[in-house]
């Protein structure tokens, strides 16, 4: 059994991944991806990327070992689609408290392997790894293996803890779970020469069952597929496969070259979005079956379904062609899905104005150039700033991207689709690449677009009033405080009978009074609750002898 | 009342609980022009973020150091000084805000020191705003990491008043527990301004993840309470804290700056609200506005339609404590039996809980309990989808996530208005569920004794079946 780092390292080294053969040994050792950038770091690490690529098996229980963060901050929050055991959406996990950290998680880990045969005897269990009990030195490798002897189930260890690196590298490391533990323990009830093994296709939204009809229609069968709608016995037993597929990209290219190497199976990279790629992958599994002693006519059949699909996959679409000519479309997302993407948008006549590349590797780019020709606007790396200029400034009339970004399309009241993950609507295979047209087209031309980008009505009208009437307030504040008279009539100080301030002190000067009983004979205030208020006047004001003129009336 | 225990299983399944530092990033959310950062791998933070966006629907600020293998065994520092960094000169916030994880709490970085040093190594950062909360995965859960980080805030970023300087009688402070959403607050916010008063939130999520659209593409919040106003916080003449979580903020603005606190446990429900509005009223020194009287009265209405069919309810709540307590006594109060209760961490509630038993685990104990005791209504969050699937019982979502269902936030319960909403949406679960699933059919009284000889049937032999 080889260290960790050790396995890491192997992964850097993968013969099958054309970007590594062109490194050198230095560049090779630093790994597949860019280092990452505290403070600018975006995605998920490396736990991630084994879970994603292993919790669609779905008779199996997922156990994740280490702190609560891992499992209770994550678990069923993914789109992949069971044709039976619910299982995988069970979250199970250790949840290491203070105590085990301390004194090591390990018997806590035996425990509830245990726990969950007894409860819910699954059909194996995948234990995952993470950077606590890494760290403090559990060694699951070892509990796995005693577990699997004493309770009698598959227990198998994916080592993965997030700190090793990104979710690519993850993916690849599930993938070694899956050969050194799993993948060749078991044999198949029958073999056909038309079993084929899809490697990287995860079955989201039940995609998967886009394509599995004209799969069965011809006759091929899908002995085990990884991890999307798979069972255990099917991808222990999957050695046995004539063909396969690798579907999503380089995630885990290791599985299919090794698979290549030890089983004799030879693969191919292909994908089911987009009518074009869905043809040459169909094309492609028949000519590998064929060529490993399947029946020739296989070919002819595989043909015929072809035509039949696109003919009506075309026919579908083409009423949309009018009405997207001349719309533009941008779209953010990682690796495989650029290019095939690409492709499907292209087909359905919407222009692309720019695509993202940051995960794509060096054949993804090339395939995006050979589509969208030499001048195609790859972007590296967009921030999200960057994003929404661009959308705001109406370059584009719809981004398609995953889940995390969408928020830069709506909040510039630009259509927005969801083409990653966690996406509600499955776009595989012909009919899927009818769906995506269709959605486009109901995000692109939803009334409420024209609504959200009205400017508000009021807000203008509101701006000038509020300017004019704040101008005339200001006009009368200046009146006020420039003439005394007025702030002496307005200062109201017997409420109850409506006294100003100016009608006391006149008729204190007038009359020479001195007490509160006094001015109450001489003015409407009443003193009751202005008695206080009505002295405070009395004592600022001089004590002066009536003028003589009243004098000599009264 | 209540008693609580912990189950002794070694394995959690389905969790309830989530982990206490994407607690206390949540509360830096709700600060204007924060960029919450977890000290961790990568990981801790896109999980965190992913939870985020799919409960709110909204762009979510939140940064992470990403912590390689190596980097952890070598000490975080230069992955700390970077992220800082990197977020200061690119993000242009006003504070960083900074939680640890369970990997950078158990190789021991010392954060606190970290930032001594980063201050003095860069004099641009040296008056910057930054504020560590230690928030090991390990320990505690979601609303100790909120109440922690807000107690922290207070720590860091309030001013201590000057000796003898005057207090703003109409300022008042308002520290939500975790458990109110950003509808929650504004509704509070109108509540207060009604009085005449003037709150200042913290946090503040109703200005940063209500929703609204900015006018500029911004990386950190888009709102939420700026950093001057909670330095001025001292100056006010009241803190206002909800949920017993919150209990640790208040003391300790009331240690640094002397603003006395009432602590409100629950605002929802008809007593506690009768409770807070007098509060007000006195506080503000104003009349009861005749809105709230009207509010009062429909409330009350709405308490007489509802209790036929949440009366005697046999209530399964999952919950973390504040939220738990505030909803299970809410319910109680309107004659549902609290019959299964769950919640994440221990708290001082938990044992007023109107009910035999609380206890600390997960959704699988939730589940089984409700079965067993033979529940019909689930409240818990939308993690519980599964087991109200299989449990077929109506299923309320309450609580931190709610991702299958839009408009989280502004999901109101409190106030008069809010417990009428929640006992409104309650109780027309319930109705809904009696019409789909529990409708009299000509057997639904039948014993299962073989029929009696005619002229000797009597009432007697109808065992009294439920409608309900």
């Amino acid at each position: 059994m080889s260290s960790l780092s050790a396995t890491i390292q192997e992964m850097f080294n993968e013969p099958g991944c054309a970007k590594n053969a062109n490194k050198s040994d230095a560049e090779r050792k630093k790994g597949c991806t860019k280092q990452l950038q505290p403070g600018g770091a975006a995605g998920g690490c490396a736990f991630d990327g084994a879970k994603i690529a292993l919790q669609p098996f779905t008779d199996v229980a997922h156990l994740v070992h280490g702190p609560i963060a891992c499992e209770g901050n994550s678990w069923d929050n993914r789109g992949a689609a069971s044709s039976g055991a619910s299982i995988w959406r069970t979250g199970f996990t250790t949840d290491m408290n203070e105590t085990d950290i301390v004194f090591g998680g390990e018997k806590r880990l035996y425990k509830a392997i245990k726990e969950i045969i007894n409860k819910y005897n699954p059909s194996a269990i995948f234990v995952y790894q993470t950077c606590v009990p890494a760290m403090i030195g559990d060694d699951i490798n070892a509990v796995c293996k005693a577990a699997s002897q004493k309770l009698g189930k598959p227990v198998i260890p994916v080592n993965s803890p997030g700190f090793v690196g990104p979710k690519n590298l993850g993916n690849k490391l599930a993938g070694e779970a899956l050969l050194e533990h799993v993948i060749g323990t078991q044999e198949p009830n029958y073999t056909t020469p038309y079993d084929i093994n899809l490697i990287g296709e995860y079955n989201l939204s039940g995609e998967l069952w886009q394509v599995k009809p004209l799969l069965d229609e011809l006759g091929i069968r899908i002995l085990s597929c990884i991890s999307g709608d798979g069972k255990y016995r099917e991808v222990a037993s999957s050695h046995r496969a004539r063909a396969a597929m690798m579907v999503c990209s380089k995630a885990m290219i290791n599985v299919a070259r090794k698979m290549e190497e030890r089983y004799g199976i030879p693969f191919f990279e292909g994908s089911f979005y987009g009518i074009q790629d869905s043809s040459d992958s169909l094309r492609e599994i028949a000519r590998l079956l064929v060529e490993r002693g399947a029946p020739s006519e296989l070919i002819e059949r595989t043909e015929a379904v072809i035509a039949r699909e696109e003919a009506r996959a075309w026919a579908a679409i083409e009423r949309y062609k009018p009405r997207f000519a001349g719309k533009r479309a941008l779209l953010i997302t990682g690796g495989v899905k650029s290019w095939s993407v690409v492709a499907a948008l292209q087909e359905a006549g919407l222009e692309l104005v720019g695509t993202s590349v940051k995960k794509s590797t060096k054949e993804d780019k090339e395939r995006i150039k050979e589509l969208m020709g030499q001048d195609a606007h790859m972007i590296e790396d967009m921030t999200p700033r960057e994003i929404y200029k661009m959308l705001k400034e109406a370059k584009a009339d719809i981004m398609l991207s995953g889940g995390k970004s969408q928020f830069v399309a709506l909040k510039a009241a630009m259509p927005w689709l969801d083409i990653n993950q966690e996406r509600c609507h499955a776009y595989m295979g012909y009919v899927g690449m009818v769906k995506l047209v269709e959605e486009i087209d109901r995000a692109l031309f939803n009334p409420m677009w024209e609504q959200l980008r009205r400017p508000v009505p009021w807000e203008e009208v509101a701006k000038n009033r509020q300017t004019k009437g704040m101008a005339q307030m200001d006009a009368q504040a200046a009146e006020v405080a420039a003439d005394p008279e007025t702030t002496r009539r307005a200062k109201k100080v017997c409420f109850c009978k409506e006294v100003d301030l100016g009608t006391l002190e006149d008729a204190i000067r007038s009359h020479g009074l001195t007490s509160v009983e006094a001015v109450r004979q001489h003015t409407n205030a009443f003193g009751g609750c202005c008695k206080r208020r009505i002295e405070d006047i009395l004592a600022t004001m001089p004590v002066s002898s009536p003028p003589a003129m009243l004098q000599a009336a009264e | 009342m209540a008693i609580v225990t912990t189950p002794k299983k070694a394995c959690a399944v389905n969790p309830l609980k989530m982990s206490q530092p994407i607690g206390g990033a949540f509360a830096f959310m709700g600060l204007r022009g924060a960029m919450p950062l977890l000290h961790g791998s990568q990981g801790c933070t896109s999980f965190g973020l992913t939870l985020f966006v799919r409960h709110f629907k909204e762009a979510v600020p939140l940064q992470t150091t990403a912590m390689s293998e190596v980097a952890t065994v070598l000490g975080g520092y230069e992955n700390v000084e970077q992220a800082i960094l990197n977020i200061y000169n690119r993000a242009k916030p006003e504070i960083i805000g900074i939680c640890s994880t369970g990997v950078t709490e158990t190789n021991g970085d010392d954060v606190d020191g970290y930032i001594k040093l980063i201050r003095e190594q860069h004099p641009q950062l040296a008056k910057f705003p930054l504020v560590f909360v230690s928030t090991p995965d390990f320990k505690d859960a979601f609303q100790d990491g909120w109440g922690k980080t807000v107690a922290c805030m207070v720590e860091v970023l309030v001013e201590a008043p000057a000796v003898g300087a005057e207090r703003d009688p109409a300022r008042v402070n308002v520290l939500p527990g975790c458990h109110l959403t950003p509808g929650d607050l504004d509704e509070l916010r109108t509540i207060l301004e009604d009085f005449g008063l003037k709150p200042s939130f913290l946090p503040d999520l109703a200005g940063s993840l209500d929703g609204h659209i900015p006018d500029e593409f911004t990386p950190t919040t888009i709102g939420g309470i700026g950093v001057d106003e909670v330095a001025g916080m001292g100056r006010s003449s009241w803190t206002i804290a909800i949920g017993a979580q919150m209990r640790r903020a208040a003391e300790a603005m009331q240690a640094k700056s002397g603003v006395p606190f009432r602590l409100f446990e629950r605002l929802c429900g008809l007593i506690p609200n009768d409770e807070f509005i007098a509060f007000l009223s006195d506080i503000s020194g104003r009349p009861v506005p005749a809105k709230y009287r009207r509010q009062r009265g429909q409330l009350s209405d709405a308490m007489l339609d509802a209790h036929f069919h949440v009366g005697g309810r046999r209530l399964a709540i999952g919950a973390e404590p504040d939220l738990l307590f505030d909803l299970s006594s809410m319910l109680h109060e309107m004659g549902a039996q609290v019959t299964a209760a769950v919640t994440t961490t221990p708290s001082p509630v938990l044992e007023r809980i109107g009910t035999k038993e609380v206890l600390i685990g997960d959704l699988e104990d939730l589940e089984e309990l409700a079965r067993t005791r033979n529940c019909d209504l689930l409240i818990t969050h939308s993690h519980g989808r599964q087991a109200a699937a299989r449990l077929k019982i109506p299923f309320y979502r309450a609580g931190f996530p709610m991702f299958d269902r839009i408009g989280a936030g502004h999901q109101l319960s409190v106030g008069y208005r809010g417990t009428r909403d929640v006992i409104f949406n309650i109780a027309n679960l319930v109705i809904a569920d009696r019409e789909e699933n529990h409708q009299p059919t000509p057997d639904s009284w039948r014993t299962s004794r073989r029929p009696l000889k005619p002229g000797r049937r009597s009432f007697i032999d109808a065992t009294e079946g439920s409608i309900a």
